[in-house]
């Protein structure tokens, strides 16, 4: 990490603006589809700048854990593709993709969004079992927001594989969607010496201090945060990123039309 | 029982519709989008870059990796545990084979040129679809490539010598002789062969002489692409 | 009969037939087999006389002999500092080559140049393993203090410099940064204004981009113009801008 371009960037900062000429409340062009790809049972596209995330979503019917027999069940993974930035290594999930598997599985899991006792076929035998796939094609940079966008659109999109009570047909669809109580949507404010901006690009996220995701559904709850980076925050450095970000949740919710 | 009409009305030697994109990843040196039919395949390469571990290196030229890999909600059926496999690894074996003898990395000593083939989505043909797509990327990133290299999978299903078998037709209820085959289309050479199934010697000629005129219509496709990404 | 089957400047692909016959003679990217000249890489055709040859549109940097480069410093060595090139290859900056000045032995060589830092330098060997020496002894060579680097095409870097460096003078001039290209791609761009700087740099992208086409010098100034109705535009330039 360079102290001098970091410094160049807090300068740049201090007059209003970033090194791409956005303000430091910005996202860079946002795009979303949803139904991407054929043989997932849900799946979703977003793109945030250059970055570029595809979430899939697949559904398979399995015995429920002993401790919660009337609940489905919902993971998250994460794949960091080394197609998608030369860093990435081939090989088993590193911290790094680990991390932001746990991240936006918190948002949707502690937000109670999916319902799992819904899910629940037989108790104590059956239920199902929803799998999140995330994938970046090319990452630019906030790779949170983006999956975690993708994430809720994939959720939305899902529909039931038709389910006979002893195998799955994944070639029929039904109409049963994912029963969701809410729409968490997830920000991250990332702060550069006293600046506080959303949506970095790869050399704003290595020259920052700290990063704070926070998740929030329609009427502002929070639902869950993380913190990150290597310096510490104080108690008004938390509220004030907060506050940022429950503004820039409202601004995302408006901009991508993410109802129910 | 014969094979009468193809299942999706393809003529026999047709391959399914075929999009082709370069330079659609922009973190990558050169990178590739390849659809064919309902197959999806995305390549970058990135390279030639530093090699660890040091005893792969090689003092006289750079060496090619391609890493092979289906997303885990790519294919019909159940979703598929992320990770290699024997097969997604024998795959990065033979794509490797298949593209190695058109690249000169002799400009490269110690250096490693890295492709990665990733697929959302998969309907049959996805190694030579990935073949195609980390030959356009190769290019993309400025290698220095005698020619490209194109692939199809060609066939027979029931008695019918086809070309670019689906998903359907690869697990027909008949006799099926499936034949990815990969070709340097200047000289008709071929770079990958691979059979499943069975099939006589007379009408695997015929198959291999339908693949190469097949890729080499590809090919066209390929080229495209790439004088596609510069005009404007 | 010789056959030419490409256009100047047309855009070919690696296997592409550039001429038929045997008058035709194969040069940068191109190769000859049996009658034909094939192209050997992605690029823009350039025929001279009978001399067929390939400006490629990419591909990364290798290091050449008395190359200026932008490079950074990423290991500190017993006797020196190893930077970070752009492309596969790192280069070495030994003490001796660092300064004018006499570097003691043990001398803390942070000092001089720490991890992270951006150091402007000249290629003065390159082995056929390709290990890379570099020095700073030279004009204008130096460790870039502030501003901010962006990476280029490599290939794109003398359309970006222009002839005798009139392009980039046109950039500097216009937005009032200082600039400096590195042949590998890397280039450094230092101003007062912010707003001036991001200039700078979606002109050179914009450079980058349309490098293959004509009449971009024309495009470059209008450019410039619109973003910068009060620019000074200058005569000559140099090289890469020292």
């Amino acid at each position: 990490m360079n102290k001098e371009i970091k410094r160049h960037i807090e300068e740049t900062l201090a007059k209003g603006m970033r090194f791409d000429g956005r303000k430091a409340d910005e996202y860079r062009p946002i795009s979303v589809q949803v139904g991407v790809t054929k043989n997932a049972e849900g799946s979703a596209r977003v793109k945030i700048g250059e970055t570029d995330v595809i979430v899939g979503v697949k559904m398979a019917v399995e015995k429920p854990y002993p401790d919660t027999p009337e609940d489905g069940t919902f993971a998250v993974n994460v794949e960091l593709l080394p197609l998608s930035n030369p860093e990435f290594e081939t090989g088993p999930p590193g911290i790094q993709a680990i991390e932001l598997a746990r991240v936006v599985d918190r948002g949707v899991r502690e937000s109670k969004a999916v319902d799992t006792k819904a899910l629940c076929i037989e108790k104590a035998e059956k239920a199902w079992c929803i799998m999140v796939d995330i994938c970046p094609i090319n990452d630019a940079g906030n790779l949170f927001d983006a999956s975690s966008l993708a994430t809720i659109l994939a959720l939305q999109d899902t529909r039931f594989p038709a389910f006979d009570g002893i195998e799955i047909d994944y070639k029929t669809r039904t109409e049963k969607k994912i029963p969701l109580h809410l729409i968490p949507v997830a920000v991250t404010v990332y702060k550069i010496g006293k600046h506080l901006l959303v949506d970095p690009t790869i050399e704003e996220d290595q020259v920052s201090d700290a990063r704070l995701t926070v998740c929030a559904t329609e009427d502002g709850h929070i639902c869950a945060l993380q913190k990150g980076g290597n310096t510490p925050l104080t108690l008004s450095d938390i509220e004030a990123m907060i506050d940022y970000a429950l503004g820039q949740i409202k601004v995302l919710r408006h901009n991508i039309g993410v109802k129910k | 029982m014969a094979y009468k009409k193809r299942v999706d009305g393809r003529d026999w030697h047709e391959t399914r519709p075929i999009t082709a994109k370069a330079g659609v990843i922009p973190r990558a040196d050169g990178s590739a989008y390849f659809k064919i039919g309902d197959t999806e395949a995305y390549a970058a390469v990135y390279g030639p870059r530093n090699l660890y571990p040091r005893f792969m290196q090689d003092p006289a030229t750079g060496i090619l990796r391609c890493h092979y890999n289906m997303m885990p909600f790519s294919g019909s059926g159940e979703r598929v545990r992320p990770g290699g496999s024997r097969r997604s690894k024998e795959i990065s074996a033979v794509t490797e084979k298949a593209l190695l003898p058109v690249l000169d990395l002799t400009e490269f000593p110690n250096a490693v040129v890295d492709v990665f083939i990733e697929f959302p989505q998969t309907d049959a043909g996805s190694r030579c679809a990935g073949i195609c797509a980390a030959a356009i990327a190769l290019a993309d990133a400025g290698l220095s490539m005698k020619d490209m290299v194109s692939a199809i999978a060609v066939g027979k299903v029931d008695d019918k010598l086809v070309v670019d078998l689906n998903y359907a037709e690869e697990s027909y209820d008949a006799e099926v002789a499936d034949i990815p085959i990969a070709v340097i289309p200047s000289t008709g050479e071929i770079t990958l062969l691979q059979l499943d199934g069975i099939i006589d010697k007379h009408d695997l000629k015929k198959a291999i002489e339908n693949g190469i005129e097949t890729c080499r219509k590809i090919n066209e496709v390929q080229k495209n692409a790439l004088k596609e990404k510069y005009r404007k | 009969m010789s056959e030419l089957k490409v256009s100047e400047k047309e855009i070919v692909v690696p296997g592409e037939v550039l001429a038929e016959g045997m008058s035709y003679v194969p040069s940068y990217g191109t190769y000859r087999s049996q009658d034909k000249v094939y192209s050997h890489r992605l690029g823009l055709v350039n025929v001279d006389g009978k001399v067929i040859k390939i400006i490629p549109l990419s591909g990364k940097y290798l290091p050449k002999r008395n190359d200026v480069i932008i490079g950074k410093v990423v290991e500190i060595m017993l006797s020196g500092w190893r930077m970070e090139t752009n492309c596969a290859y790192s280069a070495v900056l030994s003490m001796k080559e660092a300064s004018a000045d006499f570097i003691p032995r043990g001398a803390d060589l942070t000092r001089y140049f720490d991890i992270g830092d951006y150091v402007m330098t000249k290629i003065v060997n390159v082995t056929s393993q390709k290990l890379v020496d570099v020095s700073m002894k030279g004009p204008g060579l130096r460790k870039l203090v502030g501003g901010r680097i962006i990476s280029v095409n490599t290939n794109k870097v003398p359309r970006i410099i222009g002839k005798q460096g009139t392009m980039i003078s046109m950039v500097k001039s216009a937005t009032g940064c200082r600039i400096i290209v590195g042949q590998n791609g890397l280039i450094w761009i230092s101003g007062e204004d912010p707003n001036k700087e991001l200039i700078a740099v979606r002109s050179i992208k914009k450079i980058e981009e349309e490098s293959h086409t004509s009449g971009l010098t024309e495009q470059i100034l209008n450019y410039l113009k619109d973003l910068i109705p009060d620019a000074k535009f200058e005569e000559k330039g140099e090289e890469n801008g020292l």
